[in-house]
């Protein structure tokens, strides 16, 4: 990455890329001074070279990197990877536990359960990069806008958030979810609808203190443009928060889809979700243990490592919040 | 003071006429409608039966006019007949699920609050020894793990391999066990997070040192002076904690088959029944809203540097 042209990488969205893709960017960005971070960070010159040792050292926080990415891996070769297709059905062979020939056991029409499993890391990984790609494009904009713009507009954003902060986040996403239908594509837009408030006000906050720093003011003496300064020099020096709460809001994301799924208004059935798993096989808990208990595994594992990843990077971004 | 508190209790009138007004939208605003079959490729109905029924539902008038006569309803505790449950009104349904829902939330609540300021306290006394480390992976594992995987973990152990709780039903205080403790589990572990920050934060502040000076014992620099200013960062976060209580008690409901306002509210999304739906969110976000207050309201008489 390291290698990749110095112009390619001027680019907002790059720099919500994991840290090591934004160092080429932060080093053009010289002129943009960094006098506003702590004193440590600037001795050492790059806020995320920096960062990424601190993450380095954080070991839990590595062992769920690394199991992310597992995840991941297991998520794009999920085709080559499982024994069976996720729809082939057996009845000759309903509900049985693992064996040698179905290593996690068979469902209730008699389909592969670790081949199941395999496909619902592609829908897991897949919403919770997705809607979290969605709601920073959302909520990125509409926060500096408000923030930047300030007077009538923001007064508007800000009682719409406090609304919408009165709404339990879930209950309003199974709503949107039950008006729309189940299907991928409709998590996608409910977790958007719902999800770009939270880092909206993440970016509006930070806006709003960063434009009022004197490198701002420079830059529009020198003849910076409204756009110039909002994508040049206000947001990547707003975008630790931003990075931050990406890497909390993917698990939500992941939990928020299993939730959907578990209670049947998330994905569409044949498709493997290891929520909608959950919700089904925790009927037949009693005689047919496995069925809930793999895909609940899986669950916790992708949230504990996401959490572990996201305390590491938080910790490492912002040395003052611990 | 007491400008304040009115000031806030008018607030939540916007408040919920929004949500209200959003719900409502979002119900209206899609295809599909409650006179559908709910089978599918069962016989349409005819036309003339889905005027009928459109009229006495009122579903035939403009939507503005159905929003109007909604609110003005349910301003006098009249939510209609539910759709799915055609002989009993939402109101009742509401009065028989609601208590049931509170109790659950009620206990899971005060476990949360008593085992998280608990962990909390023996994580930050105790810090970086064995029972910070305990209390942390508890508080990590209930924070992440949704509490339906949770639930799963919790009936496997409790029920099966050793069959101390029934796997479900409301009947005895037996089975109110396994169904708080899913539902307590996430917001313990942030509360436990919360009290270990802010207690070694107060451990390490200078009137700590001072009662230390002046002789007082371990117990009482703990719990009478530490634990007092620990405990104010902590209220803060009762609010979002009965969202959180509130969200999570439909999964819990229907994994424990408790015959909450979760389960019905559930059901209700799948059925289309528009009366349930707007009577339950409603509901959730009234009580929310005034929890929220009465959070504030607390806050403010626990650490008197707080006016209004």
């Amino acid at each position: 990455m390291a290698l990749s042209t110095p112009a390619s990488g001027i680019k907002l969205g790059g720099g919500l890329r994991p840290p090591s893709d934004t160092s080429p960017q932060e080093r053009l960005r010289g002129q943009s001074p960094r006098s506003n971070e702590s004193g440590e960070a600037a001795r050492s010159s790059n806020l995320w070279r920096d960062g990424l040792r601190r993450l380095r050292k954080n070991r839990l926080a590595m062992a769920g990197g690394v199991v992310i990415l597992l995840l991941c891996l297991v998520a794009v070769f999920a085709d080559v990877l499982a024994p069976l297709p996720y729809t082939k059905t057996n009845f000759g062979r309903l509900n049985e536990a693992p064996s040698r020939e179905f290593p996690l056991g068979t469902d209730q029409v008699g389909r592969d359960l670790l081949s199941r499993m395999i496909y619902g890391a592609r829908v897991s990984m897949l919403v919770g990069l997705g809607a979290q790609i969605i709601v920073v494009l959302i909520g990125v904009p509409i926060g500096a806008l408000s923030g930047y713009l300030g007077g009538r507009a923001d007064i508007c954003l800000t009682r719409f958030i406090d609304v919408m902060y009165a709404f339990p986040r879930l209950l309003f996403v199974i709503l949107v979810m039950s008006a729309l239908g189940a299907g991928l594509t409709n998590i996608f837009i409910a977790i958007g609808l719902t999800g770009w408030v939270g880092i909206a006000r993440q970016t509006r906050a930070q806006v709003l203190a960063i434009k009022e720093k004197e490198f701002v003011d420079g830059a529009r003496a020198l003849g910076a443009g409204f756009g110039r300064l909002l994508t040049r020099h206000i947001l990547p020096n707003a975008l630790t928060p931003i990075v931050v709460s990406v890497t909390f809001g993917i698990p939500e994301a992941i939990f928020t889809e299993a939730a959907l799924s578990f209670i049947g208004v998330g994905i569409n059935p044949p498709t493997p979700s290891w929520g909608q798993m959950v919700g089904e096989g925790q009927q037949y808990i009693r005689s047919y243990w496995h069925l809930c208990v793999f895909p609940s595994i899986a669950i916790a594992i992708t949230m504990l490592s996401f959490t572990f990843f996201g305390d590491g990077v938080r910790d490492a971004l912002d040395p003052k919040l611990k | 003071m007491f400008q304040y508190i009115v000031a806030r209790a008018l607030w939540l009138v916007p408040t919920l006429l929004a949500m209200a007004l959003v719900t409502f939208l979002v119900m209206h605003a899609t295809p599909g409608s409650p006179l559908d079959p709910v089978a599918e490729g069962a016989n349409p109905l005819s036309p003339e039966a889905q005027k009928n029924l459109a009229e006495i539902y009122g579903l035939d008038k403009p939507l503005p006019e159905q929003f109007a006569i909604f609110l003005g309803k349910a301003a006098r505790g009249d939510f209609g007949t539910s759709f799915v449950y055609k002989t009993r009104t939402v109101a009742e349904i509401l009065r028989e699920t609601f208590p049931v829902s509170l109790l659950l939330g009620a206990l899971a609540l005060a476990l949360a609050v008593v085992g998280g300021l608990a962990l909390g306290i023996l994580a930050a006394v105790y810090q970086n020894r064995m029972w910070d480390y305990v209390s942390v992976s508890l508080a990590t594992v209930g924070v992440a793990v949704p509490n339906f995987v949770l639930a799963v973990f919790l009936i496997i152990l409790f029920s099966f391999v050793v069959p101390l709780f029934p796997t479900g039903g409301w009947n005895s205080p037996r089975d109110w066990v396994l169904p708080t403790v899913t539902l307590a589990l996430a917001p313990m572990g942030i509360i436990a997070r919360f009290t270990r920050a802010s207690m070694l934060e107060v451990i390490r502040a200078d009137f700590t040192l001072t009662a230390r000076a002046k002789g007082l014992g371990e117990r009482a620099v703990i719990f009478k002076h530490a634990l007092k200013n620990a405990f104010i960062p902590v209220v803060t976060l009762l609010g979002p904690m009965f969202a959180a209580v509130g969200t999570g008690s439909f999964f819990v409901e229907s994994i424990f088959r408790v015959p909450g306002m979760g389960r019905f509210f559930v059901l209700s999304m799948t059925g289309r029944d528009y009366p349930m739906i707007m009577a339950v969110i409603l509901t959730y976000g009234a009580f929310l809203a005034v929890m929220n207050l009465v959070v504030d309201l607390l806050y403010g008489a626990l650490d008197p540097r707080i006016r209004y």
